[in-house]
């Protein structure tokens, strides 16, 4: 261990030899001056305790970095692996899961996960986690991330400040996260219709929320439908505000005819929420969170003076319904004013027939609306039975030829049948008169029944007669045919035969080179000679006329 | 026994020189000798070699704990980061059906740094007791701790290895991990611990007992 340098002794030193053993030829040491490194020993205890130094400040960061312990159950363990999944909020590490176990009850499965130290704060009760996986959903898609990395257990802090060690885990992301401003509003709901949890919450076609949960009211009546607006855009969510789907293709046909509505794109793939503010309801701005809206069907039910306000009226037809719908409108002069919402029937005693009860829902704020110099009261209570006095009556109207859609029609006929309005089952009844398609049935009836007092049977009978005489007087003519077939065609051929060998003959007469013709041109020209002959005696005469007194003298100069 | 007959080198006086192996008559036990021929330091045996043993044993008995606790490779890779350790590096193996390996693995590197710890452990103490009990066999022992030694650091090796090769950046990288640095210690260590101690001690308790 000495680095000291000292000369080096002879190895003949007189002074090494003399300790030599007897007859042995082992050098003699030389001594050393002084004590080399006393301290040196002891310094190799330092490299002990700079390991335990190191593995002491390795041990104490490992406890202080220690975090919390969570389990929190999932439905599926899928993509979850003990000691490789992690925890992630907003994407940075917080932990990971350690293990994962399938629950006592068999029916979920636990994650047991360890979290940094600075994730304790997160462990608010309200905290949510969800397994973040490739997912495509709501127009869009999330996760693709993980399908190199694998699943990854997602998390949204909540503000609780009660803590947690154990949590359920949600079966899909959440929509909206904790820290997200915004508005939240619970809708009711008849039916879910088409929509989802992420489907888009539309004003004015602008998205400005989301669904992000539903669950069947507690009875079952409805669907309470979670919003959640925006944070922008949840001052125009007031009280007032109406809310309807806006899910995708709404194809109605109607008395109005086939009427098709569509909202953008992705709302007919996924369907939507939209709600619209009418301009005379402006509730406080916005409503407070979490307030409930009804969810209508559609637009114009949105739109619609709210139940209370409006008027329900009876109607009595004596003729079929068939084509008349609940919902159908109710109409005055082309304004949709109401709507059928009970078709029923009663027996009527009197007449030992049916009638056809048709409810109708009157919303006196339309006409209130269009008119200028109306009032709801007067309307209902003064008005209504001097405007049938007037001959305001109902009455079923087709609504298209092509659907057989019926609607109500209410109008004045001043022609009309005396009629009063009644108070029945404390519900005022419109008097109605049949409608037009009825008028014509009964137009088509009149005209039958004359068509009935032709006595079809004796005009059959005499023509049947006729008929007979007919018969017989062709079957004479048949046989006077018959006559000329057998009797008179024969002689006829033997004429002609005859008259064709006439014809013959006079054509052999007649030829050129005939005999008779010869002599016929002989005498002719005899005629002829004839003729000149006699033009030259009277020629002669004409000059000499003495000449038939004295004869014929010599040629006189 | 033959140490009974002769007695040892020193008794007689005579030390071995440990930088020129020349075996030197030395006077008297006390004050301080040095070779005639080198001029190094003698001593009768290794210098400080128990302390020295027991303080590097202590120190590899220590970094044994962080060495089997700490993550021996950081494996970052595109589906994420993955630390291991060198027993979730045996029970993957195991997992995975690879038993020989697994085995190899946790012998060389869980069992076989214990192992000399704990021999190393077992000289000492017989030593520092002047047990007389089976010599020989322990100082065989210290002959195999001796040879095993360097084969120790295969897991080193592999690391190192590993390191310097996947070093694909964003794709894939390995990292020797903290408990790489833990296990070279233990290594170097025990070794160091192994190096410092003289089989000589063992005999020397069965030489006093016989004066």
């Amino acid at each position: 261990m000495s680095s000291k340098h000292t000369p080096v002794h002879d190895e003949t030193n007189p002074a090494a030899t003399d300790h030599t053993a007897p007859g042995a030829t082992v050098p003699l040491a030389v001594a050393a001056q002084g004590d080399s490194h006393p301290w040196l020993p002891g310094l190799i205890w330092l490299i002990p305790l700079l390991a335990a130094v190191i593995g002491g400040y390795l041990a104490v960061q490992a406890i202080l970095a220690r975090g919390p312990s969570i389990t929190i159950t999932f439905r599926s363990a899928e993509g979850l692996e003990a000691g490789k999944t992690r925890i992630k909020y907003k994407d940075v590490e917080i932990g990971e899961v350690i293990a994962v176990r399938i629950s006592p009850d068999n029916k979920t499965i636990e994650a047991t996960a360890k979290l940094n130290k600075e994730a304790e704060r997160f462990l608010a009760r309200d905290s949510r986690f969800w397994i973040v996986r490739p997912r495509i959903a709501g127009g869009s898609v999330s996760g693709l991330g993980t399908l190199l990395s694998g699943a990854y257990i997602g998390m949204d802090a909540g503000k609780s400040h009660e803590t947690a060690k154990h949590f359920t885990g949600l079966d899909v992301p959440p929509i909206v996260t904790g820290d997200l401003p915004g508005r939240q509003y619970i809708l009711k709901a008849s039916e879910l219709g088409s929509l989802d949890i992420g489907a888009p919450v539309y004003f004015r076609r602008v998205p400005v929320g989301q669904v992000t949960a539903y669950q069947l009211d507690k009875t079952g009546h409805s669907v309470d439908i979670t919003i959640f607006i925006n944070a922008p855009y949840d001052q125009f969510v007031s009280t007032g505000s109406r809310f309807w789907h806006a899910s995708g293709v709404d194809l109605s046909i109607s008395a109005n005819g086939l009427k098709v509505n569509t909202q953008s794109l992705s709302a007919i793939m996924l369907g939507g929420v939209a709600f619209e503010t009418p301009p005379q309801s402006e509730g406080p701005i916005p409503a407070e969170t979490t307030r409930v809206f009804m969810l209508s069907n559609t637009r114009e039910q949105a739109m619609q003076t709210p139940d209370h306000e409006a008027l329900p009226l009876q109607l009595k037809f004596q003729q079929s319904v068939r084509g008349l719908v609940v919902g159908a409108p109710v109409d005055f002069r082309g304004i949709t004013i109401g709507e059928v919402s009970n078709i029923a029937m009663e027996y009527d005693a009197p007449r030992k027939d049916f009638n056809m009860v048709v409810t109708i829902q009157i919303f006196p704020s339309r006409l209130l609306s269009m008119s200028s110099n109306l009032d709801a009261k007067r309307l209902h209570q003064m008005k209504l039975d001097s405007l049938v006095q007037h001959g305001l009556r109902a009455q079923l109207r087709s609504g298209s030829l092509l659907t057989g859609q019926l609607y109500v029609a209410l109008d004045f006929f001043r022609d009309a049948a005396k009629a009063r309005l009644v108070h029945d089952k404390n519900m005022d009844v419109l008097p109605t008169i049949p409608g037009d398609l009825e008028e014509m049935q009964g137009v088509l009836q009149r005209i039958a029944r004359k068509l009935d007092k032709v006595p079809f049977d004796r005009i059959g009978q005499d023509l049947d007669a006729n008929l007979k005489q007919l018969h017989a007087t062709l079957n004479t003519v048949q046989q006077l045919g018959s006559n000329l077939d057998g009797k008179v065609i024969p002689q006829t051929m033997a004429t002609l035969q005859q008259l064709q060998h006439t014809l013959d003959t006079a054509s052999q007469t007649l030829q050129a080179d005939s005999p008779l013709q010869q002599d016929v041109r002989q005498a002719a020209q005899e005629v002829t000679e004839t003729a000149r002959s006699f033009r030259a005696l009277s020629d002669y005469l004409e000059r000499h006329p003495d000449a038939l007194i004295r004869g014929k003298q010599g040629d006189r100069p | 026994m033959q140490g009974k007959l002769i007695g040892s080198a020193a008794r007689r006086g005579l030390w071995l020189c440990h930088g020129c192996s020349l075996l030197c008559q030395v006077p008297g036990d006390e004050g301080q000798w040095r070779c005639p021929r080198c001029a190094a330091g003698l001593h009768k045996r290794k210098p400080h070699s128990q302390q020295h043993a027991w303080a590097f044993l202590l120190a590899a008995l220590i970094s044994y704990i962080p060495a089997n606790l700490l993550p021996i490779m950081r494996t970052e890779m595109l589906s994420g980061t993955q630390q291991d350790t060198i027993m979730s590096g045996v029970v993957y193996l195991w997992q995975s059906g690879s038993w020989p390996l697994a085995f190899v693995v946790f012998v060389a590197s869980v069992l076989v740094p214990l192992l000399k710890i704990l021999s190393m452990l077992l000289l000492l103490v017989t030593v520092q007791l002047r047990s007389r009990w089976a010599p020989r066999q322990r100082t065989r022992l210290y002959r195999l701790l001796e040879m095993v030694g360097p084969w120790s650091m295969l897991d080193i090796y592999v690391v190192g290895l590993l390191v310097a090769l996947v070093q694909l950046q964003s794709l894939a990288s390995i990292k020797a991990g903290p408990g790489a640095l833990a296990f070279g210690a233990v290594v170097v260590l025990t070794m160091l611990s192994a190096m410092k101690f003289d089989p000589r001690t063992i005999w020397d308790a069965l030489e006093d007992d016989d004066e």
